[in-house]
């Protein structure tokens, strides 16, 4: 294997690197103003459906911080996004099961 | 005979073979996760009453292990940045912060899981517990594992630095993928079972 050839398999990431570490610094500062945020608003104990609403924003918020910027999803390749596309179809499709006993009945006739 | 693409990508793909397997890998842990979390919505809709978590939990324990993986994802991905400076020194710090890192969380785990023993709340105590424990100790394996991994690359599967660097980083990242998605699980399941 040459060096040349070597190099071009990380060049994506080799650029500009010391911006990158910036960016994890920035994220881990937000990943933890975003925790206390969950624990301060849980404290207020409001109405649970609120209250879900509420952390599960945060949450996907902080998850789609550690997605985009810890496992560098903001600059993937189309096939890992086509990958994570249908995943996240039968994701919603699982999350969407339980559903259906709330209309119990209502499938069978 | 040697293991195709692991360092240049494939032209097809675009993408080296591990980092192709790992992202497949990660997309059926997400379905595993999903399953669980779907069960858990399921029984906890369907219940007539339902504790909130911080009844019952350590809310404080588990701020303090949000906070120490959340910490432990940034020095895993500084790893693979000091790989990627060619700084390989630093590298064994920050792999080794990561493994240290999971340690404590696994040890302050072992605290909550052993109060509630103490006072017999058992997976088979009411479905609460059954969740939680199934949940948290899913999770518990799969830091379990990606220590193990972490502490391979950290020691004897370092070597491969010295023969093949671009390789052994692409390595590091995968693994690194892994443990973000550790951690995304974890916040995730911090205010679901806990706050709510």
């Amino acid at each position: 294997m040459s060096d040349h050839a070597a190099d071009a398999a990380t060049s994506d990431h080799a650029v500009d690197i010391d911006k990158h570490v910036r960016i994890y610094i920035t994220v881990f500062i937000a990943l933890m103003v975003l925790t206390i945020v969950t624990v301060a608003v849980s404290r207020f104990h409001l109405p649970v459906p609120i209250a879900v609403t509420v952390a599960l924003i945060v949450a996907i918020i902080k998850g789609s911080l550690v997605a985009c910027y810890f496992m560098h999803l903001i600059s993937e390749k189309k096939l890992i996004y086509a990958v994570l596309a249908v995943t996240a179809f039968f994701f919603a499709a699982l999350m969407a099961l339980p559903s259906f006993t709330v209309s119990d009945g209502y499938w069978i006739h | 005979m040697d293991i195709p693409y692991t360092v240049v990508a494939r032209r097809d793909t675009g993408l080296t073979n591990g980092k192709i397997g790992i992202w497949l890998f990660l997309a059926s842990e997400v379905m595993l996760f999903g399953a669980l979390f779907a069960s858990y919505i399921l029984i906890r809709t369907g219940a007539p009453t339902w504790p909130r978590g911080d009844t019952i939990l350590d809310v404080p324990l588990a701020t303090l292990n949000t906070i120490v993986l959340i910490s432990s994802s940034v020095t895993m991905v500084m790893a693979w940045a000091s790989l990627m400076r060619h700084r390989f020194g630093t590298f064994r710090i920050y792999m080794g912060a990561t493994i240290l890192l999971g340690l404590v969380f696994l040890v302050v785990k072992y605290f909550e899981y052993s109060h509630h023993f103490r006072l017999g709340e058992l997976p088979s105590h009411n479905n609460f517990l059954a969740i939680y424990f199934t949940l948290t100790g899913l999770h518990g394996l799969h830091v379990i594992g990606g220590m193990a991994v972490n502490a391979y690359f950290w020691g004897p599967g370092a070597k491969l630095w010295k023969t093949n660097p671009v390789w052994f980083t692409n390595r590091v990242e995968h693994s690194g993928l892994f443990w973000h998605f550790v951690d995304l699980v974890w916040i995730f399941l911090f205010p679901t079972l806990y706050l709510l």
